[in-house]
């Protein structure tokens, strides 16, 4: 039951990863993206680890992909197909895509990973008690870092983004 | 872990999504699908992150914590990166990469 929900996911995410860096409609485009996200959000949930699911459908789902309608509809016509990629480009970036995974999954399926038979879930509180910890092995320094990041990147989009028009008529 | 499923099998999906998002990476001309493209292998590596937490080393959490910091920080360079591609349509009107020649004014 389960490997069979994977495979489905799994389908998922590929035919739409494809969809969404391939479709010449960038709206689109921006959907199936958000499809990806959500089934990798489903797979999360399959791997027991609900914290970060739910993050991903809050911080993906509801906040990126918004944020990226937002900016095709502000610099684009809804309508608006992109150029067409020339086909030479297109060959050399599947080419070097193909080899690199190609050396990838040769890597991947040569090393003996030794899966550990006890398993547990990850749980919320566990998560939370790591984040805040400052004992050793705790996380407290760098979750301040990123609080700090969150800050100046929003002062630093603010400033940017209401900069003032550079070529006056 | 998911039942029935090996590590192999999660890996190889994800090998495969960051591959789909370099692919993409090389072949658009567009900004913001650039940025989508990045999404894409942002992504692969978190699941990464979970995956190998979870199968090889149960006990603890590193993994499950690193994989929050990659989606915190995919976030903040989304909103900063589309905050750019705004700007630059103001100066340039347009937002694909071959127009975005010059850095300053």
């Amino acid at each position: 039951m389960e490997a069979t929900l994977f495979y489905i996911l799994a389908a998922f995410i590929v035919i739409f990863a494809i969809a969404a860096v391939t479709s010449r409609k960038i709206l689109r485009a921006v959907i199936y993206l958000l499809f990806v996200l959500i089934s990798i959000s489903g797979l999360y949930f399959m791997i027991n680890y609900n914290l970060l699911a739910a993050i991903q459908l809050t911080v993906y789902g509801g906040g990126v992909i918004v944020l990226f309608i937002f900016s095709v509809l502000l610099v684009h016509h809804v309508e608006l197909e992109l150029e067409k990629t020339p086909i030479k480009k297109k060959i050399i970036a599947g080419l070097l895509s193909v080899i690199g995974l190609g050396i990838t999954l040769w890597a991947i399926f040569t090393y003996p990973f030794q899966t550990a038979n006890t398993y547990k879930s990850i749980e919320v509180a566990d998560v939370g008690f790591k984040l805040l910890g400052y004992e050793e092995g705790g996380f407290i320094l760098p979750f301040e870092v990123i609080s700090v990041l969150l800050v100046a990147v929003m002062i630093g989009a603010i400033i940017i983004a209401k900069g003032k028009k550079l070529k006056e008529n | 872990m998911i039942e029935g499923i090996s590590i192999y099998e999660i890996l190889t999906l994800t090998s495969i999504l960051f591959f789909i998002g370099t692919y993409g990476f090389f072949t658009r001309e567009n900004l913001i699908t650039v940025l989508m493209s990045i999404e894409l292998i942002l992504n692969a590596s978190a699941v990464n992150f979970v995956v190998i937490n979870t199968y090889l080393y149960p006990d603890f959490l590193q993994g499950a914590i690193f994989s929050i910091f990659i989606i915190a920080l995919a976030a903040a360079e989304t909103a900063l990166a589309i905050a750019i591609i705004i700007n630059l349509y103001k100066i340039v009107y347009s937002v694909e990469v071959k127009d975005t020649e010059t850095m300053k004014y």
